[in-house]
């Protein structure tokens, strides 16, 4: 008994466990629900799971599975960074506690349920328990954003080396502060066309609706609420990988105004699309954004600076190899700030130039064309977010050696490869014609198959490890189960 | 770093492999389906389900839908008679029509199509099943009871116009696919790689190594096996084939909403998933643009 209570404590109530289970959850809801599309479907797997587990895919309810699906990984992912930030940032005992414990009962609820509820028939009490979880998950964003309150004296900043105002106010804190608050105003704009678009499961998806001129207040909330939760989601986890990194100095104070600055407009922009300033959103959404993404900037050059200057030390006048050689020395430090960068290329460019010519080019095409670079567009995105979760796990479980460079390079490479074949699959009718497009798209699918079913596997080598590390009587779990992120942050 | 170059090498090599042509012109097997491209079908009058929900519509009129795509054959003879009288013209590399122009909004995106002479179809590109000899329209050979293609909404408008008809109404479009009990696909709720041509439905006229999925001739899933390749008969309540897969079909409405100038088409195609072949999914393009995979077919 003490076996399995050691185990659980472990699992439920240490950062580190937490965030095994989560990433567990994942890479198993990843792999399972990734054979029921694209090449898997192709190659007859779909079918084969399909029937195996009983799955009952009506036609009709197609968007509303994705949706569900789409939220039961969501979830899981909002949680680790709750995880993260909670282990990262000073806060009451009972916040911590409280909002850990909403969060991980409200993903596994969500998860386990929504998807009984999406895949095999639908057992409405299933789906009450699926919105039982979004709820609590919601009720963990309300603690968390009480707990991250910046004013309270306790949780000023003492050390003038990092972003403060005169009174000592923790801009990184309040920039923390700012993204939780508005992640849970932004879920109502889900939450309320969700209640009116699922009741009966007449849900629809954003891309499909994209082209039509006039859309329903209730339309643009769903449109506006996918687009700003995966922002903050990214602005989150920039913040966490900036803690993580001990970002400071002067770099860090320019960086957490823009930050602060550009999520609250960011969110004002996409809130304003119900609101008769829907003309002018998108325009208030640039004008959040590039804050946002200058702030991300900050910490990238601080990063890879700190990287450089760490790697050269000792040496007299390092030359531009030696400088390079110590960026790339360690790829779990050096890969998420990649990964922001790679996402200009990925998914910040092929927005901006889609959204720029798009009467000349994209609505020349048809709306399917579209359709498949919308998806790709915020597929990359979610998966660069989960890259970056990846790399920062790596380090959090303490790789080293070796197996932290193989670890590393593989998540870079691998997800590199195939985040851009997917821009050039977003983007080939730019240059190749629907006729002979196919041996193209065949070499891109290989590639975006081979990166991401190899990423899945280095994942799930890890976590078969860490499986069997669980039945070691003196496993790394047990070092974990008393290791504070806050203790490990990068000095 | 060998690791990081060797896999950016193999990527390189096989990138450049994908830049090999594909001949497009590549040799199809010939069928005779059986099914007779001039025939209609009736639709009476009242109440069906509609779109992905359901919702109960009613068409108060009877209507007659073709029982199948255009094909290449029926097409050609339109566009050699429509040349013949005047009707259309040539200019540049493409067959040219008149069209009356769409009200204009200036809504966001919305393209200005005035009063005017629009592309029908392409005259050179290589993806088309017709050739034009400067003088006269003939099918490929091999291609002629297939869907004709590569034709813009002003195209199919401009054949089903000589001939006296029109192109079908979203709605009736539908209705004539699922009939009147709300299934997704017109021959019921479950699909196989026997009832449609989608992608990578591996019919005997694909080769998704090379040149892909391509259609198949019209009629074809209906029941007959093909050199072992055997089909299940995936008509409509109505008698129609193809309503799902092999091509998009343009249908006839304009402006669905104030400012939306694109057309819209339905029923999935070769190239498309599984997913686009239920009947309520929408596809739209503009009206000039054309396509190997977008067909269509009259009503009356």
């Amino acid at each position: 008994m003490q076996f399995i209570k050691n185990r659980l404590t472990y699992l439920f109530g240490s950062t580190k466990g937490l965030i095994l289970v989560a990433v567990a959850m994942i890479a198993m809801t990843t792999a399972l629900f990734g054979m029921l599309s694209g090449p898997m479907a192709e190659m007859g797997i779909r079918d084969v799971v399909v029937r195996t587990l009983g799955m009952d895919l009506q036609p009709a309810e197609r968007e509303g599975r994705i949706v569900i699906l789409y939220h039961a990984i969501a979830m899981a992912v909002v949680a680790i960074e709750v995880y993260m930030i909670t282990g990262l940032l000073k806060m009451r005992a009972f916040f911590k506690t409280a909002t850990r414990v909403l969060v991980t009962v409200g993903y596994w609820l969500a998860m386990i349920f929504g998807l009984l509820f999406a895949y095999w028939g639908h057992n409405w009490a299933f789906h009450g328990l699926y919105i039982t979880g979004l709820s609590l998950i919601f009720f963990a964003g309300v603690l968390l954003t009480i707990a991250l309150w910046p004013w309270d004296k306790a949780y000023y900043q003492p050390d003038a080396a990092y972003a403060r105002t005169r009174g000592g106010l923790d801009l990184e804190r309040t920039a923390f502060f700012a993204t939780a608050l508005t992640t849970v105003i932004s879920a109502v704009f889900g939450a309320v066309p969700g209640a009116y678009f699922g009741n009966g499961f007449e849900v629809f998806l954003a891309e499909n609706v994209i082209r039509l001129p006039e859309k329903t207040t209730m339309q643009y909330s769903i449109i506006g609420h996918l687009h700003i939760m995966l922002a903050l989601i990214a602005i989150m986890l920039t913040l966490i990988i900036g803690r993580w990194l001990d970002f400071k100095g002067i770099l860090h104070k320019i960086a957490m105004p823009l930050m602060i600055l550009g999520t609250i407009v960011l969110n004002l922009g996409v809130w304003g699309v119900v609101t008769p300033l829907e003309p002018i959103a998108h325009m208030i959404i640039y004008v959040g954004a590039t804050p946002a993404m200058l702030g991300a900037l900050m910490l990238v050059i601080y990063g890879w600076d700190k990287l450089i200057r760490e790697g050269v030390t000792g040496m007299e006048k390092p030359s531009g190899w030696q400088k390079l050689k110590s960026l790339l020395r360690d790829p779990l430090r050096f890969g998420p700030l990649w990964q922001m960068v790679f996402m200009n290329f990925t998914v910040s460019g092929v927005g901006i130039f889609f959204a720029v010519r798009l009467d000349e080019i994209v609505r020349l095409w048809p709306h399917r064309e579209e359709r498949i670079e919308l998806t790709g567009h915020w597929h990359v995105l979610s998966a660069i977010i989960a890259t970056i979760i990846l790399l920062y796990y790596g380090d959090i479980i303490g790789l080293r050696g070796k197996l932290r460079q193989w670890y590393g390079w593989a998540i870079i490479i691998l997800s590199n490869l195939a985040f851009a074949s997917v821009t050039i699959l977003e983007l080939k009718r730019l240059f190749i014609s629907e006729a002979t497009q196919q041996p193209l798209v065949n070499t891109l699918m290989i590639l975006i198959d081979f990166g991401l079913g190899m990423l899945l596997v280095v994942l799930a080598i890890v976590l078969i490890w860490r499986l069997f590390d669980l039945f070691k009587a003196k496993g790394r779990w047990t070092e974990e189960a008393t290791h504070e992120l806050s203790a490990e942050v990068v000095k | 770093m060998k690791h990081p170059l060797f896999i950016t090498a193999i990527a390189m090599l096989l990138s450049l492999a994908s830049c090999a042509p594909v001949d497009l012109d590549a040799p199809a097997p010939v069928y005779d389906t059986g099914v007779d491209p001039s025939a209609w079908a009736s639709v009476p009058a009242g109440e069906f389900l509609s779109g992905q929900h359901n919702e109960p519509i009613t068409i108060d009129y009877d209507y007659e839908i073709m029982v199948t795509d255009v094909t290449v054959a029926q097409y050609v003879d339109f566009l050699n008679a429509a040349l013949a009288s005047g009707e259309i013209k040539l200019s540049g590399d493409a067959a040219m029509g008149y069209y009356p122009g769409d009200p204009y909004h200036g809504a966001k995106h919305e393209i200005r199509i005035d009063p005017g002479d629009y592309l029908l179809v392409p005259l050179n590109d290589p993806a088309s099943r017709f050739t034009f000899d400067g003088q006269q329209f003939a099918a490929k050979p091999g291609w002629e009871n297939h869907p004709m293609t590569n034709v813009s909404w002003f195209g199919a408008r401009a054949y089903c116009g000589y001939y006296g008809w029109r192109l079908p109404s979203e709605l009736e479009w539908e209705k004539a696919a699922r009939g009147t009990d709300g299934r997704a696909y017109p021959w019921g709720n479950e699909i196989t790689r026997q009832h449609a041509n989608f992608y990578a439905s591996r019919d005997p006229f694909e080769d998704m190594r090379t040149f892909g999925s391509r259609t198949t001739p019209v009629g074809f899933y209906n029941g007959k096996s093909y050199d072992g390749f055997q089909t299940v008969d995936a008509a409509s309540p109505y008698g129609l084939y193809d309503m799902a897969g092999n091509v998009w079909q343009w249908v006839g409405d304009v402006q669905v909403q104030p400012g939306f100038s694109d057309r819209l088409m339905h029923g999935g195609s070769k190239d498309t998933y599984d997913m686009d072949l239920r009947v309520w999914v929408r596809n739209s393009a503009p009206p000039m643009y054309y396509s190997p995979g977008v067909g269509f077919r009259c009503a009356r």
